[in-house]
């Protein structure tokens, strides 16, 4: 759990911005983020739907298709840059060292495909093996996900699984190629609470096993409290927070991320009334000037009209001029 | 799965009994067929004799009954325009009729398939909106103005080409097929151009909006996230998906094809069973047309029972619904 | 593959001029309005615009016949702008009361299959139970059957005529309607406004048609559409069999069987001409109603 002080972080992504343009003008989706993993760390990316945070997934792996582009920024991946890459560069490196688990399992295997063909594809397109050294190590990946029985399993196909089951085929799948980096993207939001523990369970110590780094995309705080290292909060497509997870989710920072954790149901005290956040998330074509949350946060001021720039410190990072926390003093611009 | 085909072949056999009647009652409604047969100079005991020996002085319930007798026998009357049986008149032709159909089907898969999926896939370039208004030109043009247009570009202005008549046949299994030899291909051409012309439209937009769907899925998201090369997304994941569906269609559309050949076969001169029916249709040739009507009815039910058994065969969510994991 | 997100639209639109909007983004959509636009004209006023009315007996001159277009006649009076057939008709005249034929059968034959169509459809939706069986097992029974058969038969029984040609059409035509309103109204029927209209009592014709209707006719519009063409050109093959229309009405079918005969010899315009027309009706109202199904399509809309 705790970070490896190793030579060089898996991910560092500086400055992305990924833009789309749309029937009502131009939308960024992905506004100058930035973030970074070390190896075998997990990062929680948290955010509510529209914040930007599945497109940042799609921007890591080059899946970003027209009327979208990644405008700029850097992506690099092990030290080697991904931003510009020609396009068959970055197939090599998708499904290889950088994989993706997806929200619905069962839309995300063919249904008229076999499992043992949608398993051993994933490897042969990027090694060079034969198909029965192919087939074996499809068969140990879902032995590894803890399914019984993997050769039956093999010849079965997508609709025969239960949800749970096809959820770890998927992360079996992304585990074929030992890959550097994995995204998933809410991987447990489609399913029961009882099998989302057991699939957090396995992503943890699958990780812990192959030192891959993990970014776990979500939009549900509870998920996030057991699993990740560290923590970013995204809002309009910009993070307004980040730091280790003990810091933003015990001592937020923002606004945003406070009010976040404390409409937590589980947070409140019986028989008071649910506190939420006045207002709604902004459209993306609409966004107020300056700090995209002013407009439901109860410590705006004017000051507020200009963007706030990121303030490092402590090992966490912010973006606000009215910080929550007494010992924080107001900023200025 | 041996019950589902039990319970379609029975409701079948019903259906073909009713269209059996129907058509009976049906044709016997048409008009006097003496009239059209005999000399009208004829007397009156030649009009009776021939009445008596088509049977056409007895009651229409007891024809029917004859005819279903002799119709389980095999025997489905006598043709009265060449007294010979309508069965074999059916059956000399059929060959014919079926090679042409099959033709049209097979170029109508193998044109509109990969026209449909490159449409599908360059959907706002000019190849793909060329493809698609073209699709539609396919759906309008009726069949016989094609055909007409046909003959009058290749057969009379540059005389590359036949505009009537089968070419040289080879015996094959017994049945004569001219697909075998130069001059059967060169008269096979443009009927069966003619002919599939309207499949080669319809696969085309099926394959396009098929194409067009299956690109938005999830599966195909996942594949390429799995770094799999493009063509073997649209080859392996996408054509999969819409090739059932395509192909059931395709399949329903032979029965179609057989019926269209009665205008393809006028206009170019084909001896199948279009023409056949035509002419009888004309004469009143009461014997043929039933049989026809019979034979064709036979044959559509049997294509939609294939269909239904090959549709369950293909799609294994169909297939394997009852093994769950 | 990546969609964009969703974005809330500046402006309030209606419904309809955003159909409006999506509908006339297509060029080749626009082109094939404005065709239909004239076929329409053409089949209203053709008696107005025809230099001759070709099926009146006393003005035809059999010297005329045959002549190329822009020939002109023997007394010197009219230019046939399209050449003339074998029995000195003005090509042009023939296509305009064509057109206003062919027309005239694919709309009244299409509008009486859609009326009897949709309404079984809509019952057997509504009515369920053994009502609905009955009348899908018809319908499957007549579906599973090419059109062009079974408009055969049924003009060699009852042979040519006006009339009778529109009811073999309505005849082909019904149970596909029926199909489509009925799926439509299965999944409608369920929705609560029609549990709602039960509740107040209204009776059974009431709520199918005032409120179960209204609802089902969007997505049937589309194919309606098709169905025209699909009816014009029907005829038009039957007519070509010498099965369809007598002579004295002949539609755009009729004329071109007639001239079929003279391809050979290089007189083509009698044949060809017809069969221009015939492809521009057509291809009008499949354009249109291409474009109407691509626009009233929910899941084609990503934007």
């Amino acid at each position: 759990m705790a970070a490896t002080d190793s030579a060089q972080p898996t991910l560092v992504i500086e400055g992305l911005t990924t833009r789309f343009s749309t029937r009502g003008g131009t939308v960024t989706p992905v506004d100058g983020v930035s973030l970074s993993i070390q190896p075998g760390q997990i990062l929680g990316l948290v955010g509510e739907s529209g914040s930007g945070k599945s497109l940042t997934g799609y921007s890591i792996m080059g899946l970003i298709d027209a009327p979208g582009r990644i405008e700029s920024g850097s992506i690099r991946l092990n030290g080697r840059e991904l931003f510009g890459l020609p396009a068959d560069d970055m197939r090599k490196i998708r499904g290889n060292r950088i994989a993706m688990i997806f929200q619905d399992p069962m839309m995300t295997l063919n249904p008229v495909l076999r499992i043992d063909t949608q398993m051993m594809e994933a490897v042969l397109a990027h090694q060079k093996v034969s198909r029965d050294a192919a087939r074996a190590m499809c068969r140990d990946a879902l032995e590894r996900v803890g399914i019984a029985s993997p050769d039956e399993r093999l010849l079965s196909y997508p609709h025969q699984f239960s949800g749970g089951m096809r959820q770890r085929v998927a992360i079996a799948i992304a585990l074929l190629n030992k890959p550097d980096l994995i995204i998933c993207d809410e991987p447990t939001t489609a399913l029961d609470v009882t099998i989302q523990g057991q699939i957090l369970y396995e992503m943890q110590k699958l990780c812990a096993e192959t030192g891959a780094a993990l970014i776990w995309i979500t939009h549900d705080l509870s998920v996030i409290a057991g699993l990740a290292d560290t923590v970013s909060v995204m809002y309009a497509g910009k993070i307004v927070e980040s730091g280790t997870a003990k810091q933003v989710l015990e001592q937020p920072r923002h606004p945003y991320s406070h009010a976040l954790i404390a409409s937590a149901p589980s947070r409140n005290p019986r028989g008071q009334p649910l506190r939420q956040i006045p207002g709604m998330t902004p459209s993306l074509i609409r966004l107020p000037s300056g700090c995209a949350f002013r407009e439901r946060c109860d410590r705006v001021s004017d000051v507020c009209r200009q963007a706030p720039s990121v303030q490092t410190g402590d090992g966490r990072t912010l973006r606000c001029f009215h910080p929550v926390g007494a010992e924080y003093p107001e900023v200025r611009p | 799965m041996i019950a589902f085909i039990v319970r379609r072949v029975l409701q079948s056999v019903f259906v073909l009994l009713i269209m059996s009647l129907l058509v009976f009652v049906g044709i016997y409604a048409i008009g006097n067929p003496v009239d059209i047969l005999i000399n009208p100079e004829a007397t009156q005991s030649e009009r009776a004799a021939t009445i008596v020996a088509f049977g056409l002085d007895k009651p229409m319930w007891v024809q029917y009954g004859l005819f279903l007798q002799s119709a389980v026998a095999g025997d489905l009357g006598r043709s009265f325009a060449y007294s010979t049986p309508a069965l074999t008149l059916i059956a000399q032709r059929l060959p014919a009729t079926l090679e042409l159909a099959v033709v049209a089907m097979l170029v109508s898969i193998l044109l509109g398939v990969p026209l449909g999926l490159w449409a599908g896939l360059r959907r706002d370039g000019f190849a793909g909106r060329t493809i698609m208004s073209l699709s539609i030109l396919g759906f309008s043009l009726p069949t016989f103005w094609v055909g007409l247009m046909l003959i009058m570009l290749f057969s009379v202005n540059l005389g590359w080409l036949p505009s009537s008549g089968r070419g040289q046949t080879v015996e094959w299994l017994g049945i004569p097929l001219s697909f075998l030899t130069l001059d059967g291909l060169k008269h096979l051409v443009l009927p069966a151009l003619n002919l599939s012309l309207f499949n080669i439209a319809l696969v085309i937009r099926l394959t396009h909006s098929g194409t067009q769907e299956a690109m938005l899925q999830d599966y195909v998201k996942f594949a390429r996230a799995k770094g799999l090369a493009s063509r073997r997304i649209i080859g392996v994941h996408v054509l999969k998906n819409i090739l059932i569906p395509i192909v059931t269609v395709i399949a329903l559309q032979f029965g179609a094809l057989i019926a269209f050949a009665i205008v393809t076969e006028s206009i170019f001169a084909w001896p199948g069973i279009g023409k056949l029916i035509i002419d009888s249709i004309r004469v009143l040739d009461r014997p043929v047309v039933v049989a026809y009507l019979l034979l064709t009815v036979t044959l559509f039910i049997v294509i939609n029972l294939i269909v239904d058994v090959l549709y369950s065969v293909l799609d294994p969510r169909v297939r394997l619904s009852d093994a769950r994991g | 593959m990546t969609e964009a997100p969703a974005v809330t639209p500046t402006d309030i639109e209606t419904p309809f001029r955003r159909f409006l909007r999506s509908y006339l983004a297509s060029k080749v959509a626009v082109f094939g309005l404005v065709l239909l636009a004239l076929v329409l004209f053409a089949a209203i006023a053709g008696p107005f615009l025809a230099p001759q009315n070709p099926y009146d007996l006393k003005v035809l001159d059999v010297m005329d016949s045959r002549l190329a277009p822009g020939g002109v006649s023997g007394d010197g009076k009219m230019t046939f702008l399209l050449g003339s057939d074998e029995q000195g008709r003005d090509m042009v005249s023939a296509i305009l009361y064509g057109i206003r034929t062919s027309v005239l059968v694919g709309v009244v034959s299409t509008a009486i299959a859609l009326v009897i169509g949709l309404s079984l459809g809509l019952w057997a939706a509504y009515l369920g139970g053994r009502f609905d069986g009955f009348v899908m097992r018809l319908v499957d029974i007549q579906l599973s059957f090419p059109p062009i058969l079974i408009a055969l038969i049924l003009l060699a029984l009852t042979g040519p005529g006006l009339g009778k040609i529109i009811v073999a059409l309505v005849a082909v035509k019904w149970a596909y309607y029926a199909r489509s309103a009925r799926s439509i109204a299965l999944v409608e029927r369920r929705k609560e406004y029609i549990e709602a209209a039960t509740c107040l009592g209204l009776s059974i014709n009431r709520i199918i048609f005032k409120h179960l209707l209204p609802n089902c006719l969007t997505p049937l519009l589309a194919v309606t559409a098709l169905q025209v063409a699909s009816a014009i050109t029907l005829e038009a093959t039957l007519s070509f069999l010498g099965l369809g229309l007598p002579p004295t009405e002949p539609s755009l079918g009729l004329l071109i069987s007639n001239g079929s005969q003279y391809l050979m010899s290089g007189k083509y315009w009698i044949s060809v001409f017809p069969g221009v027309a015939l492809l521009v009706v057509v291809v009008a109202i499949n354009l249109v109603a291409d474009q109407l199904r691509d626009v009233l399509n929910p899941r084609l809309q990503t934007q």
